[in-house]
């Protein structure tokens, strides 16, 4: 299926970078190549494979060519693809949301809550609602912490509270006042039909009835979770992946600098 | 023979040590019942189905009971009075109970002798009817066969029992030898079974009874055509251990995830109460031939794989102990452990190496349940289906049992049905391109891997010691397993728990426990 190890296309596309029309980039700039794979739910013959290859085309991909095609069995087809996108993108025009604050490490958050704050940070987290994963707020909040990062209970000037997993809102919120917590963690790992999107707005509205939600600083974080979709959701700062403790603990130091918390 | 050289006398002191953590714990579960073991005894006497406002008939029945002060008597004597006083089944018993014509903890009581006979009479049938799917399976194997170990095990979870079907039988077809349906999220901590066929879960779908034997059937068919019994695995945890149990056992499922401790500790059951479930649900699930799963695994979910592998062979230990006071023979316990160890390690392969043929030797009979790395995949999906190879070459080198299948999406959604193609061909290739590495290679003398194995066991071994001495529930409170503290008295479902009286009988724990 593969056309040899050379490719002797003719180029006649523009070959100089312009950021007003960037393309995904293989090995020549503009060459657009694009690497997918897919499942069709269709026998796999040969019927099959020029099916997903004129899909391709449909999603803007030129002279698509269907690598793989492997047989997954009651009539499901599997599918790898390469082609050329032909669209193009204005990076010059993209605005994104980015968490606000300046990244520290641990003993200069420290220092940081001692300078400005001058009392320890009560931090409560929990994987709330039904979701039994605690593999994120475990990485941002023990104390071993995650890849060589350590977490929040390792921070001398953070008290840290990792509530666990399927933690309810109301539960979350209640041991939150009882703790006088300044900042709430909220982590949401495995996702179904976007349960998690309704449960961080269910905490966020359940804050809000009661009157406390700018008593806190109230975080969100997991795999799905951008700083744009927590800003959308009503939450002061999202982290997704790639994120670690520290990113957490300078933005909700700084932000409480900022709101006069203390 | 050992590879590792590891210190046999170390090993027998460590079992040894676990034998006493259980016989103590045991003492506690002898003289103990639960609101889950008496609706299982009412389940397996013949009780199912709901009421008009969806409450399942076991669960009216065992309110009834105990609302009356009965749960430490048992559902058996009650039920089995009842049918003699009222000559109706069980099933009609339980249907009266919940129209609120009858409340059978006040009816006249025939003689113990007579109510002891009922019982059995009617237990026996049970039994008789998960005997019968033991030997079907033993048909089936014998007949079709079955893969070779390691088994291929995945997951389905898409919610819709329908939909885990067509994922299932396509996995099936793919080589997959287990099937596991995972449950929806949240229903462990569920203090009933769900009723019937469901189309909506989050995470997983609802193991019912129903569910399970519209799986059992698909499997079936599926192993027909595929010419290998497929296994059906379900989660024997949470609130209802023992009742999903029992709808196993009735539904020939073959494998359940089934650990002594895992419910304290990562879903705040009460330990009390777990411990006690615990022990009804491994009496069944080994009389049906069900291989249980420990979920050792977990400890690494939270803990450092490298720092905290002792607390995994420790609590191996412990779960071989109370499988074992449970009936269940060596080869249906697939204890637990994991490849989770950071990936930038230095020789980290060769660490995990040193643990799984540790974990081999230590439990030479057991089918193994190995499980995937997890806590460091990525959003990588091309490294993470590396991460899967190395995981499969340690599985073959080390001979586990089931090998529960890495995904290179793990961290990101449940699994396409794609994926999982990609990671049943992944362990294909690699089980099969290196199927007798193991007996080709040895370890060099006082090498890493085995330094590290012994290191491993000593460790494990002292820490068995400390609970030995100071108690299972004492060692549960200081938060010795997987960094989780738990209280005595804390937790879900501590008031389902109830010292037994005199007058207490369940007969299936006599059958099942003799192999009848």
């Amino acid at each position: 299926m593969s056309s040899g190890l050379y490719s002797m296309n003719k180029r006649d596309f523009d070959i100089t970078f312009d950021p007003k029309r960037v393309k995904p980039y293989g090995d020549t700039m503009n060459d657009g190549k694009v690497q997918l794979s897919f499942t069709l739910p269709i026998q796999a013959d040969e019927k099959a494979k020029e099916a997903a290859r004129l899909y391709a085309m449909k999603m803007g991909l030129e002279e698509p060519s269907v690598v793989h095609m492997m047989d997954l069995g009651v009539g499901y087809s599997y599918f790898v693809v390469f082609g050329n996108c032909v669209h193009t993108i204005d990076v010059t025009d993209i605005k994104v949301t980015k968490v606000e604050s300046t990244v520290m490490g641990m003993s200069e958050v420290d220092e940081y809550i001692r300078k400005n704050i001058g009392r320890e940070v009560v931090i409560v987290g929990a994987s709330t609602g039904t979701d039994a994963h605690t593999v994120g707020i475990d990485a941002v909040m023990n104390m071993k912490g995650y890849a060589g990062h350590y977490g929040l209970e390792r921070y001398d000037m953070i008290d840290a509270y990792n509530l666990g997993s399927q933690v309810p809102n109301e539960e979350f919120i209640r041991k939150a006042v009882e703790l006088k917590a300044d900042v709430l963690l909220v982590s949401q790992t495995v996702t179904q039909k976007n349960v998690h999107i309704q449960n961080l707005t269910n905490l966020i509205e359940l804050l809000e009835a009661e009157g406390l939600r700018d008593k806190f600083i109230v975080a969100c974080g997991g795999p799905r979770i951008s700083h744009e979709l927590a800003k959308e959701l009503g939450y002061d700062a999202g982290f997704g992946a790639g994120t670690y403790a520290e990113d957490v603990a300078s933005f909700a130091v700084q932000e409480m600098v900022n709101r006069g918390m203390k | 023979m050992s590879k590792l050289n590891l210190n046999q006398d170390l090993i027998r002191k460590a079992r040894e040590s676990a034998r006493h953590i259980a016989e103590d714990v045991q003492k506690f579960i002898d003289i103990h019942t639960t609101i889950a073991v008496e609706r299982t005894v009412t389940r397996l006497l013949g009780v199912d189905g709901v009421n008009d406002v969806g409450t399942p008939l076991p669960n009216v029945v065992v309110d009834n009971i105990k609302a009356n002060g009965g749960l430490g008597t048992g559902a058996a004597y009650f039920l089995a009075n009842a049918v003699l006083h009222t000559g109706m089944t069980a099933q009609e018993i339980a249907e009266k109970v919940a129209a609120g014509e009858l409340d059978i903890t006040k009816l006249p009581q025939k003689s113990v002798k007579e109510i002891h006979e009922k019982a059995n009479e009617l237990a026996a049938l049970m039994v008789e009817r998960v005997k019968n799917n033991r030997a079907q399976r033993e048909d089936y194997l014998n007949t079709l066969g079955e893969g070779k170990r390691p088994y291929l095990y995945v997951i389905v979870a898409t919610g819709n029992i329908y939909e885990d079907v067509v994922q299932a039988q396509s996995a099936a077809k793919q080589g997959a030898d287990i099937i596991a349906v995972i449950r929806t999220t949240g229903q462990s901590l569920l203090d009933y079974v769900p009723y019937g066929a469901t189309t909506e879960g989050f995470g997983g779908t609802y193991a019912t009874q129903e569910n399970f034997r519209i799986m059992r059937k698909a499997l079936d068919e599926v192993g027909q055509e595929v010419g290998r019994y497929i296994r059906l695995c379900n989660y024997c945890s949470g609130l209802c251990m023992p009742e999903i149990a029992a709808m196993g056992a009735m539904e020939r499922l073959d494998v359940m995830l089934n650990d002594a401790l895992y419910g304290i500790l990562f879903r705040d059951i009460n330990m009390q109460r777990t411990l006690v479930d615990q022990n009804f649900s491994r009496i069944i699930n080994g009389f049906a031939g069900v291989i249980i799963n420990t979920g050792e695994d977990n400890y690494l979910t939270t803990a450092d794989a490298i720092e905290e592998a002792h607390t995994v062979l420790a609590s191996q230990f412990i779960n071989e102990q109370f499988a074992l006071k449970a009936g269940i023979p060596e080869e249906q316990m697939g204890l637990g452990h994991a490849f989770e160890m950071e990936p930038g390690v230095e020789n980290g392969f060769l660490l995990e190496l040193a643990q799984a043929q540790m974990a081999r030797e230590i439990f030479p009979k057991a089918p193994l349940k190995y499980m995937p790395p997890t806590k460091f995949m990525t959003g990588n999906i091309f490294k993470g289906h590396i991460q899967d190879a190395l995981f499969n070459m340690v599985s073959i080198w080390t001979n586990q049992g089931l090998q529960l299948l890495g995904m290179m999406t793990e961290a990101i959604h449940t699994p396409l049905m794609s994926e999982r193609a990609l990671s049943i061909e992944n362990a294909r290739y690699i089980f099969n391109n290196m199927r007798n590495i193991g007996d080709e290679m040895e370890f060099k003398q006082g090498g890493m891997i085995q330094s590290r194995a012994a290191e491993v066991l000593e460790n494990a071994a002292r820490l068995l010691q400390n609970i030995e001495e100071e108690g299972l529930f004492a060692t549960l409170e200081q938060g010795k397993f997987g960094g989780v503290k738990r209280s005595r008295t804390g937790g879900k479902g501590l008031d389902g728990v109830t010292e037994k009286d005199a007058r207490y009988f369940n007969p299936f724990i006599e059958m099942m426990l003799s192999g009848q």
